[in-house]
């Protein structure tokens, strides 16, 4: 391995750690601060809390048709309930992959590096169509 | 006399795993009684549980989603749908954490991850879309087999510090994933390539479709295809290991997100709880004896798998 190509390697190895770094940070403060906000009462709950253990033991399916929560992206339009509050920081989490790949990409482009510039692009399809809820049932 | 500490220690691991449960089982039972569920007992017992399973992951060379769903679909009320998202954003949550010291380091290779993650995050969302579509006994069933299967694999499992690679494949070259790391201990930079990158693709595969079903994150079989099948050296594959779970996971989660399948109250003590048990666990790793560790997480995946297939079965409900 030449110093050249150790160089770039490193260059876009610091790059992705740069943007995981920050966007995991952001993912897990915005994650405690709403769960504190929901525990406390602050952010009330869709579900109420005291009715949860009747309800955790239910299957996902008998949960949803028991409470009515909204699936897909539907928790982003209740964002004053505790509980969707808290998805936020998961959601963040779960996108972190997406910032730093997409951080990444440029430097294939300019280098022409095909392969890796279409392997980037596929992940980067393949986990906005799971956020997008593409599979969704 | 170790063999008597070694005893003891699982003795009280065991005793805690049953016990904290089993105590807010009770409590949680007058509570009902009382027409007052208290609903804060399980997330604060969850948090207790996922710290100390936090601690022992890390000694054990063993993500935590591996630990935390057979464990707590076992012995907490919850349904193993929502342990099995709660236990995907666990082996993300951890993935994410450690990434960026990896990457810095050059313990883990970007190049070697992505094909590999790609793979994995295509599989992973497969395997979460017939995990949710099953029904809970035979996810259960296949889990406990799996999770048996895990204990096997640590027990039988060799690892190679610095597999011989004579050659590298073609796939490889024109990927281009190879790599020089710096080992501390011989304070030599330490060149590497892969081979049977071909086989490493489809094996990923099936490790993403296995973590995306059973939520249980995959670095108990990332490392091994990696160093064994592959050819990585061993720290190398544990870092590039890390990689690809946060994205093959993520792809899972969002799944299990969209679909209403992560509960919050069951999550978020989990991740939190398990972050911190792996800090500390990080710490220990130089006073605690990590074949021991080893041991007694082999022991418990063991037990746990019995449970596992016992409550598939609706023998031990």
């Amino acid at each position: 391995m030449t110093q050249d190509e150790q160089d770039k390697l490193q260059a876009e190895q610091l790059a992705y750690a740069k943007v995981l770094h920050w966007s995991t940070i952001a993912g897990f403060i915005t994650l405690v601060v709403s769960f504190a906000a929901y525990m406390a009462g602050i952010l009330p709950g869709f579900v109420p809390l005291n009715q949860l253990p009747h309800l955790w033991g239910l299957s996902n399916d008998a949960f949803i048709k028991a409470t009515h929560i909204p699936t897909g992206w539907g928790w982003f339009l209740n964002m004053g309930k505790g509980d969707f509050a808290s998805q936020l920081g998961i959601a963040i989490l779960s996108g972190c992959s997406i910032a730093c790949i997409l951080v990444i990409m440029p430097a294939y482009a300019r280098a022409k590096n095909r392969i890796y510039l279409a392997i980037c692009a596929l992940e980067i399809l393949v986990l906005l169509a799971s956020a997008a809820g593409v599979f969704s049932r | 006399m170790s063999t008597f500490r070694y005893i003891a220690s699982l003795g009280g691991l065991a005793l805690l795993l049953w016990a904290i449960p089993a105590a807010a089982a009770d409590h949680a039972a007058a509570a009902h009684t009382a027409h007052a569920v208290a609903w804060w007992v399980w997330p604060v017992v969850l948090f207790v549980v996922c710290f100390f399973l936090g601690i022992i992951a890390v000694p054990a060379g063993v993500g935590g989603g591996v630990l935390f769903v057979p464990i707590v679909g076992s012995f907490f009320p919850f349904h193993l749908d929502f342990v099995r998202g709660a236990g995907l954003l666990v082996a993300m949550s951890s993935a994410l954490a450690a990434g960026p010291s990896l990457l810095k380091n050059g313990m883990a290779n970007l190049r070697l991850a992505m094909p590999l993650a790609t793979i994995a995050s295509i599989s992973s969302i497969g395997g979460a879309m017939l995990g949710l579509a099953l029904p809970a006994n035979v996810v259960q069933i296949s889990l406990g087999l799996t999770i048996l299967f895990i204990a096997g694999l640590m027990i039988a499992a060799k690892k190679s510090e610095f597999p011989h690679v004579a050659r590298p494949d073609s796939w490889s070259q024109t990927l281009g994933i190879r790599g020089m790391f710096h080992d501390a201990i011989s304070g030599q930079n330490m060149p590497w390539q892969v081979h049977r990158t071909p086989a490493g693709l489809v094996l990923f595969l099936i490790i993403g479709f296995l973590g995306g079903l059973f939520g249980v994150g995959a670095g108990w079989a990332n490392v091994p295809a990696l160093n064994l099948l592959m050819g990585v050296p061993l720290k190398v594959a544990a870092g590039t290991s890390s990689m690809i779970l946060s994205m093959a996971s993520s792809s899972a989660t969002w799944y299990y997100l969209d679909n209403g399948a992560i509960l919050p109250i069951i999550a978020v003590p989990s991740v939190v709880g398990m972050m911190i048990g792996a800090r500390i666990g990080a710490h220990l790793l130089t006073v605690l004896k990590a074949s021991m560790i080893r041991r007694m997480v082999i022991a418990i995946l063991l037990f746990a798998s019995i449970r596992t297939l016992l409550k598939g079965f609706g023998i031990w409900i």
